[in-house]
């Protein structure tokens, strides 16, 4: 993030291995902490929150798959069928037998950490498109069982109403208090999937992605790792399918449907694929950009259109800027958001002495 | 490149700070209510979207070039959600924020997530057409109104409009049940069961897998090998040419074909091949059909003084009346709140009261005779059959309902 490594000399072997090597990263890693957990939530009115808890929301899902099509190089556009196995899974915790929110997101998450893997069984035959395709049978089958099983999808319109999380005996009902609550499971999604990828784990992963034959020979054990990497990325998957419940008060399989696998596969690809911080732009720039867009184009567009005829064409304009941006700031810089940042901290840093 | 980046970042940050100062300098008008309306132009619903917003926007700017409501002009605010939960809930937020004291809400999903938020708070929404069925009780949606027919209650009418046809009872016949196989497709099942049993037909169902555009093979089981009385159809989106013309094709009478409410509207019928194709087929309406009704009439009035042509979504009638329906009961819902809080700008809540106190509200038969109470918020479930007769689509009965007391208590057990 922040920081200059110059003149750091480690003496131990914890010193090593902290995640934050150097004192300035801590400083700024510190600020963030302060910035996002206490300064945000006191400025930022309900509806900002609203936009921040949305792309809370979908940093969790994105993180997960980053670790699969970014570090481990397996395609997967089933990733909506995940999070509604561990919607329907956590809903039916929270309904039936009052699980509190530290059983249900877990649970969620195994679950599609199970169906996960099971997905995930093609990858050792087949790799790229052919692998998409096979997740995409995925998508489909899963979304098929839970609207054809009663038990799965609770009834009519295979929706189940879900109460809010209780914490302590608070019941996080306001946006500020979701805020915290997303928060929370963000930071551990952080933290956890920067630990795995520097892990034993993480390397099998990254070989993998480079040359999986060289991988196998030098002794990773294909079978296991690429599992493994779905069962993960499922897992982030489920947990975020048990928020999203939580948040929207509603499991529905109907708002995991094939375009928000995409999208989701759009944030990583966007963002950056396997970096730690391109997943975050990623969610934040898919989550935001079209919000922006169509405030951008209600509060200018009456400059070239009767303000009467605005609302004909504010909403597909919007979709066309929408997609035209992705193109361009993928132009702009093929390897991601996450790219961009660094160029762009590479300039300052030797500012003004550039060249 | 980098100079370039640092570059394209000015004029971004530029372009959002010249848009909040818009933003900000456009104020809100004194005398004036904000309804919210959820509406998609895009997305998989646009088909009935690109129709049914502008004629929201069409009666609401009719209703204030007659001078508003009780002196306030309403201002209508629309927003695409592109059949999204979460965007629908960041809108939401926004008209929340904005000062909205009613929503015109777009989807089933999103119906159902922004539920629990209405209530909180006491904000009143509508989903006509959609959404849960369960949501016509009352007492337990207490801030969602359907007010229009629900998927139970179009089951029930069909089952009851299905039987007058084939000469007033069921007993022994067969009934086909074609369905797009999402979880709306098999909302109505409840009702068609508990029916098939008090009634004594046969009924078997039929699933088309999304998207939808082939069904080859379903239509050749309905009318080869079952040989159905009566196919009833529940299917959206393209689904409905499709199966339209596949019916034709296989040489099936249209005229023991009944389409649900989102398989009914000119657009589907023209796609099937147009209307001397099929000829006799029934479609189920919560709105009227056709532009003779006296608002559509007012309207093409406006348009004509403002030295415009009428509006070319009003071809697709169906779809067109369905979104002044829409608008009327929000506008009438604030019209009657207004009564209530004596000319003061009313609340959320009153808004609520507003819809509860709809009764016989039809803009000259456009809508049905609708009775929303407390306890009622569907408003009693009324549906219209129009007939594809010649070039366009006449009425084959009154407004109904079928099975009312089947439907409630199915509504009640649900709730």
């Amino acid at each position: 993030m922040f920081y200059r490594e110059a003149g750091i000399f480690k003496t131990s072997y914890a010193a090593d291995m902290a995640m934050l090597p150097v004192p300035s990263a801590r400083w700024a890693a510190a600020g963030f902490a302060v910035l996002f957990v206490v300064v945000v939530p006191l400025i930022c009115g309900e509806y900002a929150l609203t936009i921040l808890n949305l792309i809370l929301l979908a940093v969790v899902g994105a993180i997960g798959l980053n670790i699969l099509v970014g570090y481990t190089d397996q395609v997967s556009i089933g990733q909506g069928a995940f999070m509604s196995v561990g919607a329907y899974t956590g809903a039916h915790l929270i309904t039936q037998l009052d699980a509190p929110f530290w059983i249900a997101v877990p649970a969620g998450g195994l679950m599609a950490a199970l169906i996960g893997a099971l997905v995930g069984i093609p990858s050792l035959r087949i790799k790229g498109l052919y692998l998409a395709i096979a997740t995409l049978a995925a998508q489909l089958i899963v979304q098929w069982t839970i609207n054809h099983v009663p038990f799965i999808s609770g009834g009519s319109e295979a929706t189940i109403q879900v109460p809010p999380p209780v914490f302590f005996g608070i019941t996080l009902k306001s946006q500020v208090q979701m805020y915290l609550f997303l928060m929370f499971f963000v930071v551990l999604a952080m933290v956890a999937a920067q630990n795995l990828i520097r892990s034993r784990i993480g390397r099998a992963f990254i070989a993998i992605r480079d040359q999986d034959i060289a991988a196998e020979i030098i002794g990773i054990d294909i079978f296991r790792y690429k599992l493994l990497a779905f069962a993960i990325s499922s897992f982030y998957a489920g947990v975020t399918g048990v928020l999203y419940t939580y948040y929207l008060g509603i499991a529905n399989y109907e708002q995991f449907e094939l375009d928000v696998s995409i999208s989701f596969l759009a944030m990583v690809i966007i963002g950056g694929l396997g970096s730690t911080l391109g997943p975050i732009f990623g969610a934040a720039f898919i989550t935001v950009l079209p919000i922006v867009t169509r405030l951008a184009l209600n509060s200018v567009g009456g400059l070239f259109v009767a303000q009467a005829d605005l609302a004909s064409y504010v909403p597909s304009l919007r979709l066309a800027i929408f997609g035209g941006l992705i193109i361009f700031f993928l132009v702009v810089e093929p390897e991601g958001l996450n790219r961009l940042w660094r160029n762009i901290r590479t300039w300052f840093r030797t500012w003004p002495f550039s060249y | 490149m980098l100079h370039g980046t640092r570059k394209n970042l000015a004029i971004l940050a530029g372009v959002i700070a010249g848009m909040w100062f818009v933003g900000t300098a456009s104020a809100a008008d004194q005398k004036e209510i904000l309804i919210g309306a959820q509406c998609d132009r895009t997305g998989p619903t646009q088909i009935t979207g690109t129709v049914f917003c502008p004629a929201v926007q069409d009666y609401v700017n009719l209703i204030n070039s007659q001078g508003g409501v009780e002196g306030y002009k309403i201002r209508i605010d629309e927003l695409d959600n592109g059949y999204q939960v979460p965007q629908a809930i960041e809108e939401y937020q926004r008209q929340k924020q904005q000062g909205a004291v009613s929503m015109l809400i777009w989807g089933t999903p999103q119906a159902e997530a922004l539920d629990p938020k209405l209530e909180a708070d006491h904000i009143p929404g509508t989903s006509p057409g959609f959404g849960a069925a369960a949501a016509a009780n009352g007492a337990k949606y207490q801030y969602l109104f359907p007010i229009a027919a629900t998927y139970w209650s179009q089951a029930g009418a069909a089952v009851q409009f299905v039987k007058d046809k084939l000469g007033g009872s069921l007993k022994g016949k067969k009934i086909a049940y074609l369905y797009y196989d999402n979880p709306a497709g098999l909302v109505p099942m409840p009702i068609l069961t508990q029916l098939q049993q008090s009634e004594g037909f046969e009924l078997r169902t039929f699933a088309v897998p999304p998207p939808g555009v082939e069904m080859g093979a379903q239509i050749l089981d309905i009318t080869q090998r079952y040989r159905a009385d009566f196919v009833i159809m529940h299917v959206f989106g393209r689904a409905p040419a499709v199966a339209m013309k596949t019916l034709k094709q296989s040489g099936y009478p249209m005229s023991h074909v009944l389409g649900f409410v989102w398989a009914s509207s000119e657009a589907d019928i023209k796609a099937a091949g147009g209307f001397q194709m099929v000829q006799g087929y029934n479609t189920m309406q919560f709105a009227g059909v056709g532009d003779n009704y006296p608002v559509d009439q007012q309207i093409i009035e406006m348009y004509k003084k403002a030295g415009k042509a009428p509006p070319a979504e009003m071809q697709s009638s169906v779809y067109y009346n369905r979104g002044i329906l829409d608008a009327a009961l929000h506008i009438e819902a604030v019209r009657n709140a207004l009564k209530l809080t004596g000319g003061k700008p009313p609340t959320g809540e009153d808004v609520k009261k507003g819809f509860e106190m709809i009764h016989d509200f039809t803009l000259g038969g456009l809508l049905p005779p609708l009775q929303v109470t407390p306890s009622d918020h569907e408003g009693g479930g009324w549906v219209q059959i129009f007939q594809v007769k010649g070039d366009g689509m006449v009425p084959e009965t009154q407004w109904f309902r079928g099975y009312r007391d089947l439907v409630l208590a199915t509504v009640n057990t649900a709730s």
